[in-house]
């Protein structure tokens, strides 16, 4: 076990074997006659390079990884011996590497890992598009299923294993205490088998569930079971009421089990009426699963050719002709069912990683300016070591070493970092992040970390050994590190470094400032209502079973309106169908316009239809742009009387004034009484829909039986405002549920959310970057000035002005910084444009953000040499000149 | 590194400094200094080995098996290690030799074409 042996007696058996070599040689050439110590001296020069010898058969002997300890427990020594240097260091990697660590989880969560389904990489989202669908903005890249669509598929493809369909709704458990508004997932047969997902207590939907008057069940959320029934396995068998509806539970689906990217309470079969099904209606989101051998495309054909076979099956609306679906050009897109769930976030999340990577690579840009300037002043020890017979190996072995030493204890400290991150992003949740309850380290996140802080440690080491590990041995000792300036090619591996700084932060500050603009920007569009902050919004259900007859659900809800209004400190309150951008499915119809007849067969372009009661708009802020709102005593009195957005009224008749007036025809003829400012109803970055204001529960539709009210007032979210809204709610009827209760500003921010969480990230981000480069290059100026103190006190002792030297560094730090902003524009032109997709109202090459992050690094960049600079002038010549 | 090296030693292959060393114990075991003078010696000083380089190349040996050491009294009384040949060293000395033989032949042909006619 030679490996073991101490380096001590191993050295000690080497030397005592050359001693006697030394002494049998100089035996022999003293028996030749030269004298004494002659002869050793000869003896000498025959053996060699005695160190050497001894290293190089101490190295055969030894363990590589019992040596590379060794070497880490120097480099850790030599780690406390500078301090500064090391908690530097330390703590820009720590934070370089916890930062990439951090996000690389949420990457590894959200984008990499497979869905948590049994081969989830066999499941596809069934979607359609129908670019021929005039006005419907959201249907042309994203048209749902419909009933009929989804049994044309589930009878007729080849390609699936399964197919079902779902719909996201909500709706009130009454018998269990306090109405409560609770989620619900409405499934077809082959949902869950589609996802595959057994229930952890009781049994599966089944088919038989699915047919018209079976018995009504439901499944529970593992959740919803926990936090309504204390995990108690006896609910199985057990009904409820759900929406007025005895239902029995008949199983509960495992933790943390959501049907693609959403989690709900309990989960109701749907129970379509085959005979009953027309055509549209097309709210349903199609999942299947893909038989083997399979793939995207062969399925998107075998589904494909069944859109004619739909077209045939079902009968139309009254009035429509079946083949109306046919200019609407609808073609199935498959999708793989991860896509469905991370969603937009994707882009932002890849920028986030690329910039968070760039901070990295600045941090470790900084480190090794440190450890350049480090070797340099160790130049004469290495050249000292290198006479005394250490390889070129063994030095660069060291160097590393050193450096991975660092790295790794940085990464270490990092991954602490990032697992505190994680931690608190988990807690802070933010919305614009799916599958945030996946997010945390596991074992791909800690090879990451590793991984980088290998290559941090790799280029850390690599540069400086591979700069300073052939020292040039007799220069280096001969000037006896006097004079020794830092040649042209050391200098220009620093002014490199400082200029890839430079021109990466460069980069970082366009991207956070593109964000900036982009925020800006949608924070200043006028989005079709005032002060989100004091409305306080809620929805009420009024399901069938509980209130049969709809014109009384209408009297209702205004009864409800009025006990709002009568509230201390409201000042107006009404109600609508959904609220901008509160993720509520959409309707859409078209409409005819008096004296403009369409051709037989033909329809108009597709509008957004919103039910509003009286008082909305003006709870909500929502500007009226000419004429006036509705009074309830026309709702009541079913008056045909109908608003219109701005842009339709400008659309149909040039003018929003010369809207009023004017009729609209849906069955019979409405007058338009006014035209109402337009509402970014698809969130703030997406075109106002033109939109059309029908009474509810008037002629022109249905009861809103799941109203979102609105209330504006001062004492928005207040706890008092709250229990004042229940009561002004159950003073109508006691078996209602106040449910998704916040302030108007929560939907908005909510739909600002991936602009934000980007946000945060790049400038974080950005100023890190401009930070660690001023550092870099404040560092790389202060060298320079501590390594040139004797030419400048020569400089000032023959009458340099102080400005003149000053001038003098403050130049070399412009001139870096110059050519790294020229760098870093191109740079910034090219890489900015894969952040187009989340940008708004701003070009990826705004030229004002381009000048502005230019000149706050121009600035710094100046400020990072002036410090250093001042010093240089006020430099005592006589006390610089004496001090070597 | 500054290593002083005669133009023939550098180009000395490492297999063939072992196999001199092996070949140079073939006839008793011997210290370094004697292995060292026995290959410059029997090389008529063509052959110059940097002492210092021997050592190594013994400790490499001696870690293959291939000779053993000992410490013993050199002829003038001074404290020496000794190495010897092993069974195995033996067996792979004649490997070598053989080897090197056809090696040489094989480049003599090459080099002299017409002679070997």
């Amino acid at each position: 076990m030679k490996w073991f042996q101490r380096r001590d007696t191993a050295d000690d058996e080497q030397r005592r074997e050359l001693e006697s070599y030394l002494e049998i040689a100089t035996d022999e050439n003293v028996a030749r006659g030269m004298a004494p110590h002659e002869a050793r001296a000869a003896a000498r020069r025959k053996l060699g390079n005695y160190t050497q010898i001894c290293e190089e058969t101490y190295q055969m002997n030894s363990n590589v990884l019992l040596d590379t300890l060794r070497h880490a427990a120097q480099s850790l020594r030599l780690i406390q011996r500078n301090p500064l240097f090391s908690v530097f260091s330390l703590l820009t990697l720590a934070i370089g590497i916890g930062a990439n660590t951090a996000v690389f989880a949420v990457l590894n969560a959200v984008l990499l890992k497979p869905l948590a389904y049994p081969q989830a990489g066999k499941l596809v989202s069934v979607q359609h598009t129908a670019p021929g669908a005039p006005g419907m903005s959201d249907a042309s890249s994203d048209l749902r299923m419909s009933a009929s669509m989804f049994f044309t598929y589930y009878d007729h493809n080849r390609s699936f294993e399964n197919i079902g369909a779902w719909t996201p709704t909500t709706a009130t458990i009454t018998g269990l205490g306090d109405p409560e508004e609770v989620r619900v997932i409405a499934v077809t047969d082959g949902l869950l088998q589609t996802l595959n997902v057994r229930p952890a207590l009781g049994r599966w939907l089944l088919k038989d569930d699915q047919t018209p008057g079976a018995p009504a069940v439901m499944l529970l959320s593992y959740d919803y079971w926990q936090r309504r029934f204390g995990g108690d396995a006896a609910v199985i068998g057990r009904s409820i009421q759900v929406a007025s509806l005895p239902r029995e539970i008949a199983g509960v689906m495992p933790k943390g089990f959501r049907v693609v990217d959403t989690d709900t309470d309990i989960f109701v079969p749907f129970q379509f009426n085959r005979a009953q099904l027309i055509l549209p209606g097309f709210f349903l989101r199609g999942v299947a699963r893909l038989r083997p051998g399979q793939t995207i495309e062969s399925a998107q054909a075998d589904i494909s050719r069944m859109i004619p076979v739909w077209m045939d099956s079902w009968p139309a609306p009254p009035g429509v002709p079946p083949h109306n679906w046919e200019r609407w050009r609808i073609t199935p897109t498959l999708r793989p069912l991860k896509q469905d769930v991370v969603g937009p976030i994707q882009n932002g999340l890849w920028t986030v990683m690329a910039t968070i990577g760039l901070v990295l690579f600045i941090a470790c840009a900084n480190v090794v300016n440190l450890l350049l300037v480090r070797a340099d002043a160790r130049q004469r020890e290495l050249a000292v070591r290198t006479a005394l017979g250490a390889g070129h190996g063994r030095i660069i072995a060291e160097m590393l070493t050193e450096s991975m030493t660092l790295s790794f204890c940085g990464g270490l400290l990092g991954l602490g970092l990032a697992f505190g991150a994680v931690k608190l992003l988990v807690a802070t949740g933010p919305e614009s992040l799916p599958r945030l309850n996946e997010i945390g380290l596991d074992a791909r996140t800690a090879a990451f970390a590793f991984l980088v802080s290998l290559l941090a440690g790799a280029l850390l080491g690599l540069i400086p050994a591979l700069k300073y590990a052939r020292p040039a041995v007799l220069d280096s000792l001969r000037s006896e590190g006097r004079s020794s300036s830092l040649s042209g090619e050391r200098h220009r591996t620093l002014n490199t470094l400082v200029i890839a700084q430079v021109s990466l932060a460069l980069v970082l500050v366009v991207g956070a400032g593109l964000m900036i603009r982009t925020f800006r920007a949608l924070v200043e569009v006028r989005p079709g209502f005032t002060k989100p902050e004091t409305v306080q919004t809620f929805r009420v259900d009024i399901p069938p079973q509980l209130i049969s007859d709809p014109g009384r659900v209408t009297s209702m809800q205004r009864d409800i309106a009025a006990n709002l209004e009568a509230i201390p400190g409201v000042s107006s309150a009404g109600f609508a169908n959904t609220l901008p951008a509160d993720g509520q499915p959409p309707f859409w119809d078209s409409i005819g316009v008096e004296g403009r007849p369409l051709p037989p067969g033909e329809f108009g372009p597709m509008r957004r239809f919103k039910f509003i009661s009286p008082k909305f708009l003006s709870a909500m802020g929502t500007r009226i742009m000419a004429g006036r709102d509705y009074e309830w005593r026309e709702l009541l009195e079913k008056r045909n009387v109908v608003l219109v957005s701005d842009n339709l009224a400008r659309e149909l008749w040039g003018t929003p004034a010369n809207a009023i007036g004017k009729r609209i025809l849906a069955g019979p003829a409405f007058e338009v009484i006014g035209v109402v400012e337009d509402v970014r109803d698809n969130g703030i970055q997406e075109p106002a829909p033109a939109t059309v204001y029908w009474m509810p529960g008037g002629q022109g539709g249905p009861a809103v039986r799941n109203a979102s009210f609105s209330v504006r007032s001062s004492r928005t979210g207040s706890e008092g405002l709250l229990r004042q809204i229940e009561q002004a709610v159950w003073k109508v009827n006691s078996n209602l549920s106040v449910a998704a209760i916040q302030p108007l500003s929560d939907i908005q921010r909510r739909s600002l959310a991936r602009t934000s969480f980007t946000l945060v990230m790049l400038s974080t981000a950005g100023s890190m970057a401009v930070v660690l480069g001023v550092i870099g290059l404040y560092g790389v100026i202060s060298y320079a000035v501590a390594r040139r103190r004797r030419e400048v006190g020569i400089r000032i002792a023959l009458g340099a002005e102080p400005g003149a030297v000053k001038q003098m560094f403050v130049g070399h730090a412009f001139r870096l910084t110059i050519v790294g902003l020229g760098v870093g524009l191109v740079a910034a032109a090219g890489l900015s444009r894969f952040m187009s997709s989340l940008l708004f109202g701003v070009t990826p090459l705004d030229p004002a953000t381009y000048s502005a992050a230019a000149a706050i690094l121009a600035a710094a960049g100046c400020l990072a040499g002036y410090l250093p600079a001042r010093r240089a002038a006020k430099l005592d010549p006589i006390e610089t000149l004496r001090s070597e | 590194m500054p290593r002083k090296e005669s133009p023939l030693q550098s180009e000395m292959l490492q297999g063939t400094l072992d196999m001199l060393i092996l070949k140079t114990l073939v006839l008793g075991p011997a210290h370094g200094y004697t292995i060292a003078h026995s290959i410059e010696q029997g090389s008529n000083e063509v052959l110059q080995v940097e002492h210092g380089s021997l050592y190594p190349a013994l400790h490499r040996l001696q870690k293959r098996g291939w000779i053993a050491s000992f410490w013993g009294t050199s002829e003038n009384n001074r404290k020496a290690k000794y190495y010897r040949l092993t069974p195995e060293g033996r067996n792979q000395l004649a490997a070598q030799s053989s080897r090197w033989e056809e090696v040489v032949r094989a480049i003599g042909r090459i080099m002299k074409p017409v002679a070997e006619k």
